[in-house]
Order: structure tokens, then sequence, then C-alpha cells
């Protein structure tokens, strides 16, 4: 039965990959090449560019297209519903404990150690896009002046403008794709 | 459907939110803040980030795991079942689409113009809303969470610390911080 098969491998990708995107990674192409002859290597490369380039958490990308070349939009539906349901379960939980138990004195100074922690997170989450965006590799390469110029110029625009004039961050995205396709097409 | 529960808002803004969140689950954070926190007022900035830890230290995407707790917290499992299904329909159907022509997709200049742009428009939107929380916990004049923030910040970048390992030691320390000033207060 393959959508069972399809809804359990989601399940298990779903309940391990803890920290987001790229953790998950691993865990998919055990499940969808190794475990099930699903996608070749070079087919799973290729979801792994497609989730980058589209909106959307990489787990949810890959069990649609997965989904979609082994069983059809049932085989999408399914997939996508085994990779949400384990966070929806201990999700729920954790609010339901988070707001039964958060007027406490000692739940209150956990979550006052928490919130530095998870600005940390966002910070270090944001410096690897930018390392991203601007050498085009996930670790800072060995030429530190390898710079892509017309990333650094649209990052630095997009900053000021953002801690000046507080922009909604939708059309600093939005307008920052626009100047990446009119400033590679004329520099590039 | 729409008594005096916001789940139409709720749904649409889920919806919307997803359709745009590129270049991993975090650009959720300041997106949600932008829309729930200051547009909408319907949640706090520091219970934005007890949220934003919860979906990050429970497994599956961060950014449906934060729709999940938003759309809980604003009306109930209902609410969170909305959340969720606002939060993978925009990826559902475009990965849908695009897995017909993926390949064409993926090799097209344009399309690769607008990512880079966009990903260093992505970098900018969060390092901008980690300088506005990190202003926040530098401003609470107490040296605990300034040396958490720079602890969890060195440990997740440069020693890739697990994640819920990180939330759990924070934890920890805040929960110690609070009870030893909690004595030290019944001691005077």
């Amino acid at each position: 039965m393959i959508y069972l098969e399809l809804f359990w491998a989601f399940v298990q990708i779903g309940l391990f990959s803890i920290g987001g995107g790229y953790a998950a990674m691993p865990l998919i192409q055990q499940q969808v090449v190794d475990v099930h002859p699903w996608l070749t290597m070079t087919q799973f490369a290729d979801v792994m560019a497609i989730a980058e380039m589209t909106p959307g958490p990489v787990a949810i990308n890959s069990a649609t297209f997965v989904g979609i070349q082994v069983g059809g939009l049932p085989g999408a539906l399914v997939a996508t519903a085994g990779c949400v349901l384990p966070a929806c379960v201990i999700v729920l939980t954790l609010a339901w404990v988070y707001y039964r138990f958060r007027g406490l004195t000692l739940v209150q100074g956990i979550l006052a150690a928490l919130r530095p922690a998870v600005v940390a997170m966002i910070a270090s989450a944001g410096l690897s896009l930018l390392i991203l965006a601007v050498y085009g590799q996930r670790t800072l390469p060995a030429d530190l002046t390898a710079i892509d110029w017309v990333a650094a110029a649209i990052f630095l625009t997009a900053l000021v403008v953002l801690r000046k004039w507080k922009v909604n961050p939708l059309y600093i995205m939005g307008g920052s794709a626009a100047a990446g396709v009119l400033l590679y097409l004329v520099c590039g | 459907m729409s008594g005096k529960k916001p789940y139409g808002q709720l749904f649409f803004s889920m919806l919307r939110l997803s359709a745009c969140t590129f270049g991993g689950g975090f650009v959720i954070i300041p997106l949600m803040r932008k829309r729930f926190v200051q547009e909408l007022g319907w949640l706090e900035e520091q219970e934005m980030l007890d949220l934003t830890a919860i979906a990050q230290s429970s497994p599956g995407a961060v950014a449906v795991n934060a729709a999940i707790l938003v759309g809980y917290r604003v009306a109930g499992p209902a609410g969170a079942a909305l959340a969720i299904l606002g939060s993978v329909l925009p990826p559902l159907v475009i990965i849908s689409v695009i897995s017909l022509f993926y390949r064409a997709f993926r090799s097209n200049s344009i399309v690769n113009f607008a990512m880079m742009g966009l990903l260093a428009g992505v970098a900018a939107v969060i390092l901008d809303v980690v300088a506005t929380l990190a202003q926040g916990i530098f401003r609470q004049k107490r040296l605990l969470p300034v040396v958490v923030l720079l602890a969890a910040f060195i440990a997740v970048r440069f020693f890739s610390v697990n994640i819920v390992l990180v939330i759990l030691l924070c934890g920890a320390v805040g929960a110690a911080d609070t009870l030893w000033r909690g004595r030290k207060e019944a001691e005077k």
C-alpha cells in the first residue's frame, strides 16, 4: 500500500527533523532514496534545489514533490499530512504546558533565559543566509574578498531601508528579488 | 464561521506569510512579528519569542510549528488546524505545479537571479529583527541575558551544538538564577 508507506516515511521525517530545514535533508535522503526507491540521487538533488528556490519548509516541499512522483496528488496530500502530524501533536502539547504554567515565577525565570538564546539562534541562521547570499556557499570561503557585490549591495540597501523606515518585510523581499533580476542582468 | 474568533484573518494571514517564507523557516519570525505582534496585536513581543523557542525545539519545520502555535493561541485547536492548512497550502500548490516542469524551472536564469537577490533580502529581514530583539535584551541592563545571548550564539555558530541542548541548558540556567534570587530575597 503505497500511500501508507508514504505517510509513514514522512511521519518519521517530521518526527526526527529538529531545528528545521537543512537538518532534515539527510533524513529525507535516507527515507526517499535509500530506504524506498522513490527518487534517484540526481532527482533528490533537484528536489533540494527546488525546495530552496520555492517558499515553504524544505520538508513540506519534498513531501509534496515525492508524493506527486510516487502517488499523484493524493500521494502529495498523504505525505504532507504525515510530515506535519508529529509536530502538531508535540507542539500543541508544549503550547498547552506553556500557557498553563507561564505565570509561575520559576517558569518565567526559565523563559527569561530562553529568550536571549532564541535571539542568538535567529542571529546565527541570519548570518548563515548572509554568507550564502554574498559568497554563494554555506561556509566562509578562504578568500573573503570573493564577494558577490550585487548581493552585498542588495543586502545593505535592504537593511538600511528596514532599520530606517520599518518597511513591511514582504515588500523588502519582493524588491530584493526584482533588484536581483535587474542588477544581475545588467552587471552579469 | 466568522464568530468572535478571527478564523478568516488567521487563515489568510498564514497563507500569505507561508507563500513568502523563502530561505529557511526563520524568515517566518520577522514576518509573523510584523503581522501578529505589530499589525493585529494578537501576541506580545515576549510571547512571540517564547513561541519561537517552542517552535525551534520541537520536531518538524519551524515555520509550520510557529503557525500551529499562533493559531492555537488565537483560536484554540480549530485555529491551529486552520493555521496548518494555511501554511501548508502554498508550498503544496507551488511544488505540485513546478514538479511538472522542474528541470526548466531550475535552469532558468531569471528565476536564479531573482533567487539570489531574494536571499540577500531575506538575510537583511532576519538580521533586522535580530537587531531589534537584541536591543530589547541589552536594554534590560542585566548581565545574565547578555551572557546567555553571546554564549548561545557561539555554541550554535561555531560549535554547531544541538539546538534542543542549547534550549535545555539555557532553561536550566534560568531556573537556577530564579531559585537563587528567590532564596536571596527570602534571606533579607
